[in-house]
């Protein structure tokens, strides 16, 4: 069945026809164009397609486009500001926190969920907060210390 | 996917009108229905989604001390809720070992009970505080204990027109401790091998008043040691007693072997994790001065 969906992303209201069937992350990649969220397993484990939906991190596989209706969505197309990047992102690159990149999206979702509700996390509590995103390539040593400098830079 | 209709009611009776559209599944969290409906591991015609009801999100204390957690409550929000976190903590604690933190801020508590997984962490601490399930029906409400809700792996006592629609904690007695621990190979992101719930009461001279012990993924649902908890009853929590408890625990536990562990590693876990659940409970009531 084909039905009409509005929801916020990264700020603009839109309202776009898609299938009942549709996950959050199919209606954001095909219907919205917003490819920088990235399909791994599908099912909830790697976290590639985490989201913010009302400001919390989600698994973009794990919600209907429908139960996003009336939403406020924040995709990896949210958070650079223009040609600026973020300093979670300027962070991972800085420490090299990123190889293949398939994972980077989500990897900085989850980094600025947790730094929006705890400005000055434990080294534990950022391993926790990207618990749910799984890396195959760098480890999370890079990744966790460019966390943790994102954060001491934004206090 | 087989294509179905959606459902966003705006009350707990509108839901159970929808339920009974026929093959019609609750949509709460989502996070294991979505996955088995594109995988065609389930089939429905009619989804039904219980996340814009205020009456069944919402997390209120009542009259006489208990709290009301309405089942499509995420998992964080009842891990994040300060009553819950100060009275409850085994509670607040086993809602954050389900999957990930984007797992949590969509699953729900309800959730966790309906899809009657041995493993689930969440329901051992429920069924250690005596959690109460609120039921609603297309005939009226009914209520019964979380611990007889279940069947059997993936089976409850709910008919397919009927809604778990709360989950009520009594109030904690004083001089009361839970805990509830699992096993898993990684730290984060994993199905526990094993888990022991575990819930002690003392009376004022220190010796156990009333013990209850629920193991989880060693049987068909979460299941009581209650021989272990027999143990326990009138004597003083001496480290070779707890020892004993989950000896007897072990003894009880009805495993089988498969891919995650063998029916032996799972018995000693249970062991291991039913002694130590107890020994962290009477480190909590020492420091509450119930233990000398």
């Amino acid at each position: 069945m084909r039905m009409m969906i509005t929801c916020t992303v990264n700020g603009e209201e839109r309202t776009v026809l898609a299938d009942t069937r549709d996950t959050l992350l199919g209606f954001l990649r095909e219907r919205l164009g917003f490819t920088g969220t990235k399909e791994g397993c599908g099912n909830g484990n790697c976290g590639t397609c985490t989201v913010l939906m009302d400001g919390a991190a989600v698994n973009a596989c794990l919600v209907l486009a429908q139960e996003a209706s009336e939403s406020e969505i924040v995709t990896i197309e949210g958070i650079a500001d223009g040609d600026k990047l973020h300093p979670i992102q300027e962070a991972l690159v800085a420490h090299g926190g990123t190889q293949c990149g398939f994972c980077t999206p989500g990897i900085v979702i989850s980094a600025k969920a947790l730094l929006d509700s705890n400005p000055d996390p434990s080294e534990a509590e950022i391993r926790h907060a990207v618990a749910g995103n799984l890396c195959r390539c760098t480890g999370y040593g890079k990744i966790v210390e460019a966390i943790a400098a994102a954060a001491a830079q934004r206090r | 996917m087989q294509d179905f209709e959606y459902h966003r009611p705006k009350s707990a009776a509108a839901a159970v009108e929808a339920l009974c559209s026929g093959e019609a599944r609750v949509l709460a969290g989502g996070t294991d229905l979505i996955p088995q409906l594109r995988e065609g591991r389930r089939l429905a015609r009619h989804l039904v989604d219980l996340k814009r009801i205020p009456e069944l999100t919402a997390i209120v204390a009542l009259p006489g001390g208990a709290i009301s957690i309405g089942a499509a409550a995420t998992l964080t929000s009842i891990a994040q809720h300060p009553s819950i976190a100060a009275h409850y903590p085994s509670i607040a604690q086993s809602a954050r070992l389900v999957g990930s933190l984007q797992v949590q801020n969509r699953a729900s508590l309800g959730g966790n009970i309906c899809n009657a997984a041995p493993s689930a962490d969440a329901v051992p601490p429920l069924i250690c505080h005596e959690a109460r399930a609120t039921i609603a029906g297309r005939s009226g409400q009914r209520e019964m204990a979380v611990g007889e809700l279940f069947r059997g792996p993936g089976r409850t006592l709910l008919e397919a027109d009927e809604l778990l629609t709360a989950i009520i904690l009594p109030p904690p007695p004083t001089r009361s401790a839970a805990r509830y621990l699992r096993f898993t190979p990684r730290r984060e992101m994993d199905i526990a091998i094993a888990g022991a719930g575990v819930w002690l009461s003392l009376d004022t001279r220190g010796s156990v008043a009333a013990a209850r012990i629920v193991l989880a993924s060693v049987g068909p649902t979460p299941m009581r040691a209650h021989a272990a908890e027999a143990a326990l009853l009138g004597e003083q929590p001496s480290k070779a007693l707890l020892i004993e408890a989950g000896r007897i625990a072990a003894g009880e536990s009805q495993p089988i072997s498969d891919t995650r562990g063998s029916a032996d590693y799972r018995r000693e876990l249970v062991s291991v994790l039913t002694k130590r659940a107890l020994s962290d409970c009477c480190v909590q009531l020492k420091a509450e001065g119930a233990i000398a």
